[in-house]
Formats: C-alpha cells, structure tokens, sequence
C-alpha cells in the first residue's frame, strides 16, 4: 500500500472536494494501483540533463504592455454566466465562519 | 445524385461548384442523418439550431467569392465540446458546465468562420478530455458505429464516432494524450495530432497545458490535411502558437524506423495488422528499419505526473463562483467544496487528487522531476531516431475497441494511450491512418497504424498517409 486512507482525506481536502466514506476507499484502491504505475518511473536510469531541456527549441514569447480594451466591454458577457451576482459584482458567502 | 453524406470535403466542393447541391441541402443532408443515427449512437450532444441559416450564408458567400472560395466553404464540421463557440452551450461533457455559454470563439472557430465553414453542431467527449472510451461523459456514452456494444475510444470520441457513421464529413478533436488518435483508430478514421504549437488553444478548455492541442479527424488523409491547414498558424492569444514560417514542402528519404520492443505492448492481433500496412509501405517503396527507442515504454507513466498536475492546476478555477454549476454552502469554502463535489465526476476527481498528491510538498524530485527529465530523455532518443529515419510508425492502439463497461480500473483503460504518449511529451506531430482490420466475435473492427516524424512536419505525415491508403 502506497497511499493510506488518512492521505487521501488531506488530499480532498487540498482539492477542496467532499467525497463520501466508500467514494474515499475507492479513491484510495485506485490510487494506490495509479501510483504504483507510475513508480515505474523510479526505476530508470535518467541522465542529467537539465530538466527543461525537453523545451530546447522552444522560448518564452514576451511583449510589452499595450492596446488595452476598453474597461467594462467584456464584463456584461462575462457576468452572465455568474451563479450570483450583484451588480457589476460576483456575490459570495462570508469568507470565514 | 450520390448521397451527400458519404463524400469527402474535395467532393463537397466540387458539388458545390458545380452546383449539383447548394450548402443548405449539404446541410439538411447531414442533419438529417443525425435525427435518424444519433439516438443509437450519442455521438452529437447538440445539433446547432442555426445550421440551415450557415448553409444559407455560406451558399450566398460561394456566389460572392466563386472559385475564390475556400475549399471548406459550405462544409458541415462537428465540434468537440471543449471548443469554445461565442453563444453556444460548451460543457467539456461536464455537469459542472451543462449550461455555461461561451462568451466568445476559439481561434479555431473564427478561422475555419472565416473559411465559411457550417458549425453543425458539438460532440460527446469523456468530461474535460479525461479518458480513452467516451464513458466519462457525464451525458452517457458514445456508441462505436462499428460495433454499438463497443467504445469508439476517447475522449474525442463523439467526434469520431460522428465522422465515422457519415453524420458529418470533419469534426474537430483534442488531444492532451492520444484522444485525436486513439477515437480515430478505433473508427477506422484519419487522425492528426498537430505540432505542439502549431495550432492556437484559444478557446479550448484547458486540461493539460503543456500538452494540449487541437486536431482534424476525417475520412481521408486529404480532407484532415484541408482542415489541419485552414486550423494552424501563429496566434497573439496563445503565447505557445510558433511562429509563422512557410514550412518548405521537401521531400524526406522514405524511411521508417520501428520501434521493436515498445510495438510488443500491442496484442498479437494488433501486431498483425500492423505488419501487414508495413508490407504495404515497403511495398510502395518505403525502407523498414528497426530502431531504439528506449524511452518510449515509460512515456505513459511520466503522462501520469504531467497532466494530473496540471489538471489540478487548471480545474481549479472552477470552484462554483464565476462560472458553472453552484451548490449552497454555509461559508464560501464549503460552497467551493460543494460545487466542485457536485460538478466534477469520478474520473476528474481522480485525477485532481492525483495532481494534488504529486505536487506535495516533499515529492517533487521523485514525481515531477523525474517526469519532466524523462520527457528530455524522449527528446533526446527521438533526435537520435530521426537522424537515420524520417518517420517512426507503431500500432496507434494496442487493440481494436473494447466492450463498453469492460475497463471499470482506471489503469486498465490508461494503457490504451501507451503509443500515444511520446508524441504528446515532446510535441511533435502523429498522425494515425487506418490498417488492416481485426476481427473480433464475427465483426471486423477498425485498428489504425500512427506515424511520427520529427516537429512541424505535417506534410510529410500526410504524404506517407497518402501513400499507404492509395490517395493520389
């Protein structure tokens, strides 16, 4: 067993998800067999090579700040797919308890 | 007149031309192939209710431009439904966005808007992209129109299923790893997994960032190749897009290398059909030769660090505020749990988790380090290969479809993506074109062989496709 039960709870909890007493074993069976898979990775022998070389050929693009939209054009179409809101606001529950 | 449905993009337009058919009946065609064949198949999650007015526009548009129109004017094309199209309904096959409406187009769609193309309507998928069989949509499974008891893979699945059974002649895919490729093998259709780059992701509901890319499936080699070009080009909204170059059209030594051991992780029967399109290459002048690729066999377990990490990444900005299914909670927090547990499914939470549990703190080194070193030391033994060979071919599957139900552990329906995964880790193209059929329980499945070839080389994929299905 790689991944114990009491793991997996933290880890919904960091993914900021509920899951159910049977949905969190089977969580943990799938994982354990997922992680063991990958561990195979473990084995090989990697060269040392710098760890972005996969991207050698590839730079990041970079430009200036510039040609600003107009403020508020986007925000009526982008609202409208909010659960809630109030105004020009998205509407929220209190932060703490 | 030849029914509408069965011809090809080229074949469209020639009818268009010559005016044997207008848009509109291409159109009506075609819809009404997918009011007949959709329910046994759910291929089409929504068939777009301004069709006939495209067709109507692209038929005045033909009159305008003449023979200066593009050869994908009045063509019906299915979208997957991670793409964004500006007023339509875009799910990723999620109840967390059952009824979100995009607020504005993928590049995609306003280039191929541009070439007067029919957006007909968007295709079932496994939710946000996650899966190989189409069975994690959370509107039920596509049906393989080969065998509607069997898969027609994933997570483009709809799209593949929908080219397939004539219901449309293109559709756009996505591929994070293998989901162009392995629906299309498993339909007997032609799949491109473009250049990482190559193609803007704008508008494309991300999954895996450093791996995703848009793709054509269609019928032909020719009728991916029309798509694929009208599709790619630099893109100021996706920083990744290349930059714009007239790629030269040269001709490549007809040599392919195979990679012996990694091809053993198909069945026997896979093995088969793969031998016999060799045959068929060496046969139209091609040079077979074995190759190393050490590296291959481990792609997949690295694909299963990368994308779960950016997964977690990418999904966590759906939380039940700005956008997409809401749940009432007594704090803001237990809202975001809520929305999140209520809207994702079984296979979108797991990957989460699994993204979340290799980003701990502590495990770097031994996960992502390691995946990302891996991904060099692919590069490093696909530059190798490609110095003595211009393509390197594998079976695109490991197997023909599976029975729908038949992969309920996760890592058993993972695997299906073993040959796809070393394209996808280190950006260059694959294409996937039908072999030889394998029979299975008295029917005659479809199995597709892939080619890679080293990055921005699309042409030359589409010439061995070519090459191998007769199209010249």
């Amino acid at each position: 067993m790689v991944i114990s039960l009491d793991e997996v709870k933290k880890l919904a909890e960091l993914s900021r998800l509920e899951l159910s007493g049977d949905e969190l074993e089977k969580m943990r069976g799938d994982m354990d067999s997922i992680i063991a898979y990958v561990d195979t990775l473990q084995k090989v022998t990697l060269p040392n090579v710098p760890e972005e070389s996969v991207y050698f050929d590839e730079v990041n693009v970079m430009r200036e700040d510039g040609e600003p939209h107009a403020p508020g054009v986007f925000s009526e179409k982008l609202l409208s797919q909010a659960p809630r809101r109030e105004g020009a606001y998205l509407k929220v529950k209190k932060i703490l308890g | 007149m030849s029914d509408i449905t069965t011809l090809s993009v080229p074949g469209i337009a020639e009818g268009l031309r010559t005016r044997v058919f207008s848009s509109v009946d291409v159109a009506r065609a075609h819809v009404e192939k997918i009011e007949k064949e959709n329910p046994a198949l759910n291929a089409f999650l929504e068939v777009f209710d301004d069709t006939l007015e495209q067709a109507k526009n692209a038929d005045a548009l033909l009159a305008k431009q003449g023979s200066d129109a593009h050869p994908l004017l009045g063509v019906p094309i299915a979208t997957k439904d991670n793409i964004l199209i500006e007023g339509k309904r875009a799910s990723a096959a999620s109840k967390m966005l059952e009824n979100h409406v995009a607020t504005y187009d993928a590049t995609v769609i306003k280039k191929l808007r541009a070439c007067g193309a029919v957006f007909i309507g968007r295709t079932n998928m496994d939710e946000f992209a996650m899966g190989s069989s189409t069975e994690h949509s959370a509107f039920g499974p596509t049906r393989n129109p080969y065998d509607t008891e069997r898969v027609p893979g994933g997570s483009s699945g709809g799209s593949a299923a929908a080219v397939a059974a004539n219901l449309v002649p293109v559709a756009l895919g996505s591929e994070t790893c293998g989901s162009i490729r392995q629906p299309a093998s498993l339909c007997g259709l032609v799949g491109l997994k473009p250049t990482y780059g190559a193609v803007s992701r704008s508008g494309l509901i991300a999954m895996g960032s450093s791996l995703d890319q848009i793709g054509p499936l269609g019928r032909t080699v020719a009728d991916v190749e029309v798509v694929y070009n009208a599709l790619r080009g630099h893109d100021i909204l996706d920083s990744t897009t290349l930059p714009d170059r007239n790629d030269e059209r040269k001709r490549v030594p007809k040599t392919i290398g195979i990679p012996r051991a990694f091809v053993k992780d198909a069945t026997r029967e896979a093995q088969q059909s793969f031998e016999i399109s060799l045959k068929k290459l060496s046969n139209a002048g091609y040079d077979i030769m074995d190759i190393d690729f050490p590296s291959a066999p481990y792609g997949l377990a690295a694909y299963y660090i990368v994308m779960p990490a950016e997964v977690s990444t990418n999904l966590a900005r759906l939380d039940g505020t700005r956008y997409g299914f809401h749940a009432e909670g007594a704090i803001l927090l237990d809202e975001y749990k809520k929305s999140r547990s209520g809207g994702f499914g079984a296979e979108t939470k797991r990957r989460i988790m699994l993204g979340t549990h290799v980003l701990s703190s502590g495990y770097y080194d031994s996960y992502y380090r390691r995946a990302t070193a891996l991904r060099g030391l692919l590069a490093k033994d696909l530059t190798a290969a490609f110095q003595k060979v211009s393509y390197i071919a594998t079976p695109t599957t490991p197997d023909a479809a599976f029975k729908i139900g038949s992969k309920g552990d996760p890592l058993s329906m993972y695997l299906e993506d073993i040959f796809a995964a070393p394209a996808n880790l280190t950006g260059i193209p694959a294409i996937t074109v039908p072999s030889e059929r394998i029979e299975k329980e008295g029917k005659k499945l479809p199995i597709g062989i892939q080619f890679m070839s080293p990055k921005r080389t699309e042409d030359t994929l589409f010439a061995i496709g070519k090459d191998l299905m007769g199209e010249n």
